[in-house]
């Protein structure tokens, strides 16, 4: 075994062939990798030129950020932090419109269930056909690849945009928004776990006769169904995030209102409002979180 | 010289395992039979402790295997190399790659670590690794992956992974029941040509009572948790298994390849990392 065994002359020359084969190899893989390594070396340097993202520039701006969360930054007292909210320097002072931003808030988790639930039943409807494996025909597999494409590139505030114009203000714009970017953005997520998908079971139904449904519904599904959930919650707690930005263009939810603190320079509203957010997107955080692994259990167990 | 003291597993109100007691002497080739829910994999596995004891000692070379831990067990497993059913190779790494996994433990240091981690190993290691692939006539396929080659290949290819960690013991879980005859026979080949050759222990879980007839020096046979039988390949008639089982001897196969086939469950389909928007 070690060096210290007496190897035979078939073994050493066995030795010394697999050694040269492997120095090939890894010189081959060097080569690449050296390549490859500089390609991307110089496209990041090219794009941090562009983006003008310098030491200097980062430096210089940094400072001012910390300015930023200073100002906005409530002015507590100790000794009348539990006052009412007519008091100036107490908690219900610094929160003092909290029922009307907590049913704002309400609102945009609500444009973000609805949107995740919708967009992601378009998600799975559009994802087989755009997973290499199952696509019928290769021009489906590209028609449903570019149209998710389409949906997850085109920012969720132009889709907003847009339905502001055609339905008007308020937050159905908001949810048509969601639907779109979730279909795009979950349909590719979930086209790939297909195309990861073990290719037994759905062998096994097409040789019973199966058609391209059965394959999908008898051969995949149930292989892939925790990891599309798990998608799919994880794609809400994102929504949430993304609808309270929303409302900056009308669009619903809590955003109109951030939008107009921010522009008006009313500071302490400001982080009254970020700190709900924070606060809504950490326990819906929890409870998906918790969902998940339950799900994630289960799927172990079946 | 391996001892295993009143050695009990339960799992819940199942025993899996109920007091065994065996004395395995240095270099001895011992197959464990039995039926399905026999306890022949959970007492391999407590062997390394990749299941933890409910109760009882492992004794090895008089230090007690079952109060290691941290980097004394890790040195312990090293020393009792596993073959698996399911082989338990990376797949998608090439041959000489899942070879070399058998050093990891011999790399002392966080140099060690950080080296093996980037797969940096040295001439002598990767010539030990080539000389074990050419003792199994796999030296050819050295750079393929894995999963290219059939599945007697694999096993002798974690054959060679068992070697190079310089094991002291050798044990095997099932590891022909995943084969055809033909590849069959090449492992069980190459487990004996170990046993033989470099003198290290074996201890093989084997359905098939005529393949413990004729590769291994002793047999135990163990029925619900407890050992019915210990003694040699002669002893072990036909009308001593109908004695212990109380099935003939061609039922008892029926009956403890069920066993294999519950336990080669295909392994969970791995989540792809969660890509973040």
């Amino acid at each position: 075994m070690d060096a210290a065994l007496p190897l035979t002359a078939s073994a050493q020359a066995a030795i010394s062939r697999g050694e040269a084969a492997f120095q090939a190899a890894r010189r081959q893989r060097r080569q690449a990798t050296l390549v490859y390594g500089a390609l991307l070396l110089a496209c990041l340097l090219v794009a941090a030129w562009m983006s003008e993202m310098t030491p200097q520039a980062l430096a210089a701006g940094l400072p001012r950020i910390g300015e930023y969360f200073w100002r906005i930054l409530p002015t507590l007292r100790w000794e009348v932090l539990f006052a009412d909210w007519e008091t100036e320097g107490s908690l219900a002072g610094w929160f003092y419109r909290l029922d009307k931003w907590a049913w704002l808030i309400f609102e945009t988790s609500q444009m973000a269930l609805l949107g995740t639930f919708l967009g992601t039943l378009i998600a799975f409807a559009l994802s087989f056909a755009a997973a290499r494996n199952l696509a019928p025909t290769s021009w489906s597999f590209h028609l449903t690849r570019r149209l998710l494409e389409f949906l997850r590139t085109v920012p969720e505030i132009v889709f907003a945009l847009i339905f502001v114009w055609a339905f008007g203000i308020g937050p159905l714009a908001g949810i048509l928004a969601i639907i779109l970017h979730t279909a795009g953005a979950n349909g590719k997520l979930f086209a790939e776990v297909v195309e990861n998908a073990e290719t037994s079971a759905m062998e096994g139904v097409r040789a019973a006769g199966g058609n391209w449904f059965h394959r999908v519904r008898f051969g995949v599904l149930p292989q892939v169904a925790p990891n599309f959930l798990s998608y799919a919650l994880l794609r809400f707690e994102i929504n949430v995030r993304g609808a309270s930005v929303l409302g900056f263009v009308g669009a619903g939810g809590i955003g109109e209102e951030l939008y107009h603190v921010i522009s008006f320079n009313y500071y302490e509203e400001i982080s009254a409002i970020i700190v709900l957010i924070i606060l809504s997107v950490a326990a819906i955080d929890m409870v998906s979180e918790r969902l998940r692994r339950q799900l994630s259990a289960g799927a172990v167990r079946g | 010289m391996l001892e295993l003291r009143g050695l009990t597993r339960r799992f819940g109100a199942v025993t899996a395992v109920n007091e065994v007691t065996l004395a395995i002497p240095d270099g001895q080739m011992v197959g464990v039979i039995g039926r399905s829910g026999a306890g022949k994999s959970t007492l391999l596995r407590m062997i390394n402790r990749l299941t933890e004891p409910s109760a009882g000692q492992v004794i090895y070379g008089g230090r007690e295997i079952t109060a290691l831990r941290g980097a004394e067990l890790r040195r312990w497993r090293t020393d009792c190399a596993m073959i698996f059913q399911q082989f338990n190779l990376v797949q998608r790494l090439d041959v000489l790659t899942n070879v070399l996994v058998g050093r990891l433990n011999h790399r002392p240091g966080v140099m060690g670590t950080v080296t093996s981690l980037l797969k940096m190993f040295t001439a002598r290691e990767r010539a030990m690794a080539l000389a074990a692939l050419d003792r199994f006539d796999l030296a050819e396929v050295a750079l393929q992956r894995a999963d290219t080659l059939s599945g007697g290949q694999q096993q002798r290819v974690a054959i060679c992974r068992a070697l190079l960690q310089e094991p002291r013991l050798m044990l095997a879980d099932e590891p022909i029941a995943s084969l055809d005859p033909r590849n069959a026979k090449t492992v069980m080949d190459a487990l004996r040509q170990v046993n033989r050759e470099d003198g290290i222990t074996v201890l093989t879980n084997l359905h098939h009572l005529n393949t413990a007839r004729q590769y291994c020096d002793r047999i135990v046979a163990m029925q619900a948790g407890r050992v019915m039988f210990d003694g040699t390949p002669a002893e072990l008639t036909s009308a001593r298994v109908q004695e212990i089982y109380g099935v003939t001897e061609d039922e008892f196969e029926v009956q403890a390849q069920e066993a294999v086939n519950s336990a080669a469950r295909p392994a969970p389909t791995t989540t792809p990392g969660l890509a973040l928007a």
